[in-house]
């Protein structure tokens, strides 16, 4: 019998067809995957599993009977729990006041406490409940959701990309812990693009574009090629990736400290690195590790770096304001799209005004129609799909203004771009484009860095690449020595001495 | 249980229209309550409505009352859009009225007629002062704007008061707390015979089109507003908030100070205890049924004046206490604010009240720890 049945599920929004009758077969104890672009209805069809949607029209059944799943309450007492992508933890309550919060009232905090390590023991979980939250890093923060989902004892339990957050070898712990869950016959929903972990870890796999189920198949006869042809109906294009000339020094980080500027971030420690012209120099690293206090640095959006810890062209930074070190050549594009690429409610013909001024005529006076032509030549430059230079950003896709942002910064030729999370959260033809726009700027012989997660990624586009943890900089590699297992040791902050000693020689 | 729910897609011809709506929801609300007086709601509305626009004494006794409004009112525009919270206009009213008085008692018989423009200048300056020390707390210090301007107002009036009952009392006064009536070369000109309205009226108009073009097509003024819409895009762009909170608060200190100049070289002609009218309050609602658009100000400037021209002839007319003034303005700001909210948000019967599985907020906080700090406290009681 079927632990999880969904028939000819629809659910339509004003705009879109989310769901077009997708039908899943989750069988007990099977790691079934569900893999799909973005926007291909993966998390609609979640939310209706979970109770957080209502479907418009099928079925669900669960262990063969059909039931209605009215609310997440209700999905919890059938046995199904969920894993959320972006965590929902109160930074400054313990793990297991976190835990306890999600539970009824029945249990004393004392005994969630030693419920948590009974789990934790269980199922090789790492979690000290008793640590206030903001002192985990994202792995461990991970684990203390995922315990909070099997407190329950669930027999579905669904997780939404819960690897885009953690280092190579925590997701194979990770692995470890599913497949022993799945032995013991809880069924797995795993949401995922990425195609290698699908590969590995699960039994089966649906793959969702476009709202409608386009293949079920099993993950481990595939090849990456085939299934990425069932998810984006074709192959992804392939990069052209020429040997880099690195050229004169750009920009120079020089011995960057900086203590945090709020309670839950994090302090920068001795950070020193090159990024040359002609170069894309990658840091890799798990989020939270100072990579948003570095790039803010950077920047000049945060400008308490010591003097001479930032140079751009041999000349200190460190205290300029964003709009002089833009005058110098540094264009940057920040991780947060709307409220800090752009704003929301602003038309994008304005939203070219935050970094692009030659449209700013004498006395401060704005040249209109200069500002809308811009916008419209950005917008045909870069294929971004929007109703014209008077849409407002908030009215694009993710991908869209990704690719408007991108395009409006790389289409000022900068010496040096920064771009942090260049395709966070988007499909995989516009982060292809994005990708290779980077390299081309490199290719024109701009200095191009790149702070990012993936790292598929930056394997794909760096020449160079540096990992961040603990508020500390790696000595950096050239890509092509680089190894996946190498970086992710020193994503835990593991690197050697004599490593550090070397690079501190050369 | 009733929740507010957001709306996928707030409507923007709806947005656009609030403020009629909430004019309309104004004016039941406002028939009733003339029916609950005993009084015939067609002439209550009337008088509020249709007596304040008959004839061209009553056309420009309205644009008397509407100048200052729509002058502070522009100036509040810009900050709110900036995102700095100056409710402190009428206390940089009095202080432009206070230091107006001050220079259009030097004039002697020769002074010329030009003599109202530094007047009105000092009415300028008065008012940037005094909004400079909110600025000046608010960066030195990170007093909150809000509450450092308000107070303000009341310092205002005492020193408006210690002014009149003390050193400016006029001495010919009959020691009533008033100073001397200003020279006649002190006095705004005004525009026809016969009638109060002066060269006020047309700074106002003027004030409109500066102020739009400011807002809408400068690059100071893009700046200020993506300071108030998105702080951190102002960042990522290097626009100086510093800058931004002087350049708001200088700009209404100066339109607040101006409209109080005007006000004392104008229609009253001296400095006395009633100078401050309550007009630096009125003109938030007149700013925000304006949509904190110069354009939309001039309407809801005229609005907000028949309602004091229309207090006046009820309390005359209909023997109703000239507060229904105020009672009429907090009804178009709170229907407004309703209309606005019921445009983003709609209407739901909880549904999830009477489920008892688990407590409520539980989904919500498994969602976003935002939403369930605010949730939490309400799960508590249920």
């Amino acid at each position: 019998m079927l632990r999880l049945e969904l028939v000819d599920i629809s659910k339509s929004y004003p705009a879109v067809k989310a769901n077009d009758r997708v039908s899943l077969r989750v069988a007990p104890g099977q790691i079934h995957a569900v893999l799909g672009e973005n926007g291909a209805g993966k998390s609609t069809l979640m939310k209706i599993i979970y109770g957080a949607v209502r479907p418009d029209a099928g079925e669900i059944r669960w262990n063969g009977e059909r039931v209605e799943i009215g609310s997440p309450a209700e999905a919890r007492a059938l046995g199904i729990s969920m894993v959320y992508q972006h965590f929902s933890l109160f930074d400054t309550l313990t793990a297991a006041e976190n835990v306890w919060l999600g539970l009824d009232k029945s249990l004393a905090l004392a005994e969630v406490v030693a419920r948590i390590r009974e789990v934790a023991g269980v199922y090789g979980l790492e979690v000290d409940p008793l640590r206030p939250v903001h002192t985990l890093s994202v792995g461990e923060r991970q684990r203390v959701e995922i315990v909070r989902a099997l407190m329950t004892a669930p027999k579905l339990l669904i997780l939404d990309e819960p690897t885009s957050v953690l280092t190579p070898q925590a997701v194979q712990t990770l692995f470890v812990t599913l497949r022993k869950l799945a032995e013991e016959g809880c069924s797995i929903l795993y949401i995922s693009h990425k195609l290698d972990e699908i590969r590995a870890l699960c039994h089966h796999c649906t793959v969702l574009r476009g709202g409608k189920v386009t293949g079920e198949v099993d993950p481990t006869q595939e090849t990456n090629a085939s299934l990425s042809r069932l998810m984006i109906g074709a192959e992804p294009p392939q990069l052209q990736h020429r040997a880099s000339a690195p050229g004169d020094l750009v920009l120079g980080v020089r011995d960057l400290s900086l203590p945090k500027a709020d309670p839950f971030g994090t302090a920068l420690e001795g950070i020193s690195f090159d990024v040359r012209a002609g170069e894309i120099v990658g840091i890799a690293g798990v989020s939270g590790n100072g990579q948003q206090e570095l790039v803010a640095a950077i920047s000049g959006e945060d400008r308490r770096a010591p003097r001479g810890s930032i140079q751009l062209f041999g000349r200190d930074v460190a205290r300029a304001s964003p709009r002089s070190r833009r005058r110098a050549g540094l264009h940057f594009v920040p991780e947060e799209r709307l409220g800090r690429g752009a704003v929301p409610t602003l038309s994008l013909a304005q939203n070219t005004l935050l970094t692009r001024t030659h449209a700013v005529a004498a006395g401060g006076w704005l040249r209109t129609r200069e500002i809308e032509s811009l916008a419209a030549s950005l917008i045909e430059r870069f294929h971004v799909k929007a109703g014209g230079p008077g849409s407002a950003a908030k009215s694009l896709s993710g991908g869209n203004l990704q690719k408007f942002i991108v395009g409006r910064e790389i289409d000022a030729e900068p010496k040096l771009l920064v771009v942090s999370q260049p395709t966070w959260g988007v499909d995989v033809g516009a982060a292809a484009q994005i990708r290779g726009e980077l390299l081309a700027l490199r290719d024109r012989g701009s200095a191009v860095l790149v702070v990012s997660e993936e790292l598929d990624e930056l394997f794909e586009i760096c020449d160079r690449l540096l990992v961040m943890a603990g508020g500390r900089v790696s000595p950096s590699v050239p890509t092509a020595e680089a190894t996946v297992e190498r970086v992710g040791e020193w994503m835990s902050g593991l690197w050697s001495a004599r490593a550090q000693a070397g690079h501190a020689e050369a | 249980m009733l929740r507010l729910e957001a709306r996928p897609e707030p409507s923007r011809a709806m947005s656009m229209a609030s403020p009629l709506i909430a004019l309309a929801i104004t004016v039941v609300i406002g028939t009733v309550l003339f029916l609950l007086l005993g009084k015939d709601p067609l002439r209550g509305l009337a008088v509020f409505f249709v007596e304040p626009l008959r004839g061209a004494y009553a056309l420009t006794e309205l644009a008397v009352k509407a100048t200052p409004l729509l002058l502070v009112a522009l100036g509040l525009a810009v900050c709110f859009r900036s995102n700095v919270w100056n409710i402190g206009a009428e206390g940089q009213f009095i202080l432009g009225a206070i230091a107006a008085s001050g220079v259009a008692m030097q004039a002697t018989a020769t002074t010329g007629g030009w003599f109202f423009v530094p007047v009105l200048l000092a009415g300028v300056v008065g008012g940037m002062a005094w909004a400079a020390i909110v600025a000046l707390l608010r960066d030195r210090f990170n007093a909150n704007e809000i509450l450092v301007s308000l107070m303000l107002v009341y310092v205002a009036e005492q020193l408006l008061n210690y002014l009149v009952y003390g050193p400016w009392k006029d001495p010919q006064g009959y020691n009533f707390p008033q100073t001397i009536t200003f020279l006649k070369a002190t006095q705004v000109p005004r525009l026809f015979s016969g009638f109060r309205v002066n060269v006020g009226a047309v700074v106002a108009l003027v004030a409109v089109a500066a102020f739009w073009v400011l807002l809408f097509r400068t690059y100071a003024g893009f700046q200020l507003q993506v300071g108030g819409l998105a702080p951190a895009a102002a960042r990522y762009a290097g626009f100086s908030s510093r800058k931004a909170l002087w350049t708001a608060l200088l700009v209404s200190g100066g339109t607040a100070g101006l409209a109080g100049g005007l006000e004392v070289a104008g229609p009253l002609g001296q400095l006395t205890p009633h100078v401050p009218a309550g007009y630096g309050f009125a003109a938030i609602i007149v700013a925000f049924v304006g949509r904190l658009h110069p354009v939309g100000i001039v309407f809801s400037a005229i609005l907000m004046s028949m309602f004091y021209i229309g207090g006046e002839l009820a309390q005359s007319r209909l023997g109703l206490p000239k507060s229904l003034t105020g009672v009429f303005q907090g009804l178009l700001l709170f229907t407004l604010l309703g209309c606005d909210t019921l445009i983003a948000y709609r209407l739901r019967w909880g549904r999830r009240a009477t489920t008892t599985a688990a407590p409520p907020a539980l989904d919500d906080a498994l969602l976003s720890p935002v939403v369930a700090s605010s949730a939490l406290p309400a799960r508590e009681e249920t």
